[in-house]
């Protein structure tokens, strides 16, 4: 009998006036009664609309009916069949817009908690899942992979296991992009992005630190290494600022360099890491997504007192995960929604000292769809603050392109690929993720991974 | 992890050291730099490559302990490796079509011109070099900077070398004495920096100078080490660190290299502490 509750076995957290002054996770996970509890609410629909929704085709009512069985190492293994970073996909996929979206039980209540239930079974398997090798019959052919975000490792791991030798090349010191220098450790714990990058190491993977692509080695010179073929998943590293008067005072960031001193470099850890972050009393971050959501509770933490959001237009309009609005609201950060920022203002020696916003309206649609804030004359005030961040957009990094002849981008600096394939306007060279799309999200770049993996695959059987 | 195959002492706060970094010294170009970490705990610190052996696969890092990583760093030794070291970063130097140039040297800035000169001269550029130090026990690289020029002046704030002055006194000199200049290269402190600017500006002669802003990631993805240039924003690991001397927001920069002036004294000061206990214990 299926547990007909309309509602979701919800999950434990910290409390919200403990946790805005850790780094700790926020939510706790289940225990194994709760993933067994709100695993008998999936139906095991014959025609799985929920697997629509998730780009890497996690077989979702199968893992489920064997969590629901108690059986969490095959629960495990069927996943790890199409997904490489479960413990992370459980945690930071925008569930509502993707898989829970088509959900049927979503019709009359909430959906099944697929990604709570999906975060239970990789973590059990980190406690204790015995780590079995994969038998694996090599090809002898090299595939190059550039950049070490959830496109790359997805990519790389799904060649691997085809029999491919790959290696990647990853400008950081740390394998992970985004997982490891953007999202925080409160969200996403980096000791379990670094053992989930470990399982894809496993396949055989080689990962190159320290390499930027561009620089150190030219797309052409990886040819001549022997690589038969190429992916880029760079990412979109790219911070864009505002263009207003007072950016480059002291105390103004990009939503990028905040966010990776604290999680790449650990400033939260200072002076036991080297890396400082000047955080202030009052802080303001312009935006409305996950990444500024990200950089207000990481500042809350580092003991900001008042930490605004300021973002031009309304709630409804908020890319940031749902989640992640509710998690900050209830952690104290002060949304001043409908404001925008219209300058700077700087001590006599250069330091922040304030933000004039401006209070907006929404007027008619934009291209967009969403309808477009104008500004209210003379509305104009200043909020004081020390420390403003910048979390307004990423675009592709211009390095590659910048030393890769033939390889064609959009104006806006997205590599022009297949959406079926991944594949550029360079033979042998394929692109995924948000290099391609711009900020997107970690589940569609794995989906790109994988998808240019089986495309490279036919590409280097076709050449014999 | 990248061994360090030579270390040499040039003086009592200045080193050099030669680092084995094979896919580095094949790409390296003067005018680029790299960013090392020495290990888990560390930051990323950028440093000008100083010359490379492209046979023997190593950089070499000229450095001035000047805080808690350089001082680290300088008390390694030879056979002892670092765990990062990324490179080569940044746009290399360019110098198409010049006959007869001004190489400007402040102090440490002497090491990262160094390599600018020793490539300019090697295309058969004239080159005059004009290096200043606060003493003369300061003074490094006195021969590598005369072989790598036609003619080489040395200055020192306090005359203890004989030759009391600044370095904008010689240029401003040479120029005067008719010295045509297609360009001056200036890399030093910021505010010797923006002397020479103002000084080449009033004869209209092209400078180049050389920024270091504080650095993360070196390759365009944290907007920390932006510089006002020509009223436009750019970042230096990316765009330079090679800019117009006479376009330089130079107030601005020297604004923005002291904000973590706090915390790197903390830094330094744990870390003087924990060294005085080390002796103690
Ligand atoms: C703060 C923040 C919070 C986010 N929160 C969420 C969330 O909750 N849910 C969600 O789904 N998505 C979220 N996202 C978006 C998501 O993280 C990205 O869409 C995803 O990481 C993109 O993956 P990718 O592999 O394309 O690129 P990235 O993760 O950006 O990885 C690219 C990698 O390539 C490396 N690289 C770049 N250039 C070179 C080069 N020249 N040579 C070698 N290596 C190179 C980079 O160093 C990096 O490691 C968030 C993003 C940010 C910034
Ligand atoms: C492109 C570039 C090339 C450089 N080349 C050389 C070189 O060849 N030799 C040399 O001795 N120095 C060089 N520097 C400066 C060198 O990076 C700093 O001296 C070093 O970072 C100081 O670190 P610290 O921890 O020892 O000292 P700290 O006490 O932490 O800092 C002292 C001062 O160094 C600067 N600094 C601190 N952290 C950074 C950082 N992450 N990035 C940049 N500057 C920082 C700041 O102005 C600071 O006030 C270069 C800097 C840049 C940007
Ligand atoms: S990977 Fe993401 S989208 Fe796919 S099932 Fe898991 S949580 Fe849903
Ligand atoms: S749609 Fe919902 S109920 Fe149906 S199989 Fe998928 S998760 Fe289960
Ligand atoms: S150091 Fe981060 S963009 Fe230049
Ligand atoms: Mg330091």
């Amino acid at each position: 009998m299926p547990n007909m509750s309309l509602e979701k076995v919800s999950m434990p957290e910290q409390d919200p006036n403990v946790r805005n002054k850790n780094f700790l996770e926020v939510a706790l996970g289940y225990t194994e009664d709760m993933a067994r509890e709100e695993a008998q609410r999936c139906l095991q629909c014959k025609s799985k609309p929920c697997v629509q929704g998730c780009p890497v085709n996690v077989q979702i009512p199968e893992f489920i009916k064997l969590v629901a069985e108690g059986n969490f190492e095959e629960a495990y293994n069927k996943i790890r069949e199409t997904n490489s970073l479960p413990a992370v996909c459980g945690r930071v996929c925008p569930q509502e817009s993707q898989c829970e979206q088509l959900c049927v039980r979503a019709k009359k209540g909430e959906p099944v908690a697929i990604g709570r239930l999906e975060r239970y079974v990789a973590d059990w398997n980190m406690r204790n899942g015995k780590s079995k090798t994969e038998d694996i019959k090599k090809l002898n052919k090299k595939v190059a992979v550039v950049g070490s975000g959830p496109a790359g490792l997805t990519c790389a791991g799904d060649l691997a296991k085809m029999g491919y030798d790959v290696t990647i090349f990853e400008a950081f010191h740390t394998p992970g992009g985004v997982l490891m220098y953007g999202i925080p450790e409160f969200r996403l714990p980096k000791d379990l992005v670094q053992s989930e990058i470990e399982t894809v190491v496993k396949l055989g993977v080689e990962i190159r630190t320290n390499m930027v692509i561009g620089k150190v080695l030219s797309l052409d010179e990886l040819y001549d290494e022997g690589y038969e073929a190429i992916f880029i998943g760079s990412g979109a590293g790219l911070p864009s600022f505002m263009g207003i008067p007072g950016e480059n005072l002291n105390g103004v960031y990009s939503a990028n360099e905040f966010l990776t001193r604290i999680n790449l470099m650990k400033a939260y850890k200072f002076p036991d890491c080297d890396t400082p972050v000047k955080v202030g009393e009052n802080v303001a971050v312009v935006g409305g997504g996950n990444v500024a959501m990200d950089a207000a509770r990481s500042a809350k933490r580092l003991g900001a007192r008042n930490v605004y959001i300021v973002y031009r237009r309304s709630e409804a309009e908020m890319p940031a995960r749902l989640e992640e609005v509710h998690h900050a609201k209830e952690e104290g950060i002060n949304f001043r929604l409908l404001n925008n920022p219209t300058k700077i203002i700087g001590t006599d020696d250069g330091w922040v000292k304030g933000m004039e916003c401006v209070e907006m309206e929404l007027g008619e649609p934009d291209s967009s769809g969403r309808r477009r804030p104008v500004a209210k004359k003379g509305s104009e005030y200043v909020l004081d603050v020390e420390t403003v961040i910048i979390a307004i957009g990423q675009s592709p990094n211009p390095l590659i392109k910048a030393t890769t002849p033939g390889l064609e981008t959009q104006k806006w600096g997205g590599i022009i690929a297949d959406e079926e394939t991944g594949a550029t306007s360079r033979e042998g060279v394929y692109a995924g993720g948000d290099a391609v799309t711009g900020a997107a999200t970690v589940i569609l770049a794995m989906g790109a991974g994988k998808k240019a993996a089986k495309a490279i695959d036919e590409y280097i059987r076709s050449k014999g | 992890m990248f061994k360090i195959v030579r270390k040499e002492v040039l003086n009592p706060s200045v080193k050099l050291m030669e680092i084995e970094a094979p896919y580095v010294a094949k790409k390296a170009q003067p005018g680029q730099f790299i960013i090392f970490r020495i290990d888990d705990a560390g930051e990323r610190i950028p440093l000008t490559i100083a010359d490379y052996d492209r046979e023997k696969g190593t950089v070499t890092i000229i450095f001035q302990e000047v805080g808690k990583s350089t001082k680290r760093l300088g008390a390694m030794e030879a056979g002892d490796s670092i765990l990062d070291f990324v490179g080569p970063l940044g746009v290399a130097s360019h110098f198409d079509g010049l006959k007869k140039v001004a190489v400007i040297g402040g102090g440490l800035g002497t090491a990262i011109a160094y390599p600018q000169a020793k490539h300019l001269h090697s295309m058969g550029v004239e080159v005059d070099s004009i290096v200043g130090f606060r003493n003369k026990e300061l003074i490094i690289l006195e021969k590598e900077m005369a072989a790598a020029s036609s003619r080489l002046f040395i200055a020192t704030d306090d005359g203890s070398n004989g030759n009391k002055g600044f370095v904008t006194d010689i240029l401003k000199r040479l120029i005067e004495d008719g010295n045509k200049y297609d360009m001056v290269i200036a890399i030093g402190p910021l505010i010797m920096m923006k002397v020479v600017s103002n000084l080449t500006k009033q004869y209209g002669i092209k400078t180049i100078v050389s920024m270091n802003p504080v650095m993360i990631d070196g390759t365009g993805m944290c907007g920390g080490c932006r510089v006002t240039v020509g009223g436009k924003t750019k970042f230096a690991c990316v765009d330079g660190p090679d800019f117009d001397g006479h376009e330089v927001d130079f107030d601005e920069a020297m604004r923005r290299q002291s904000m973590y002036k706090s915390e790197e004294k903390i830094s330094n000061e744990k870390h003087e502490c924990r060294l005085g206990g080390e002796v103690n214990a």
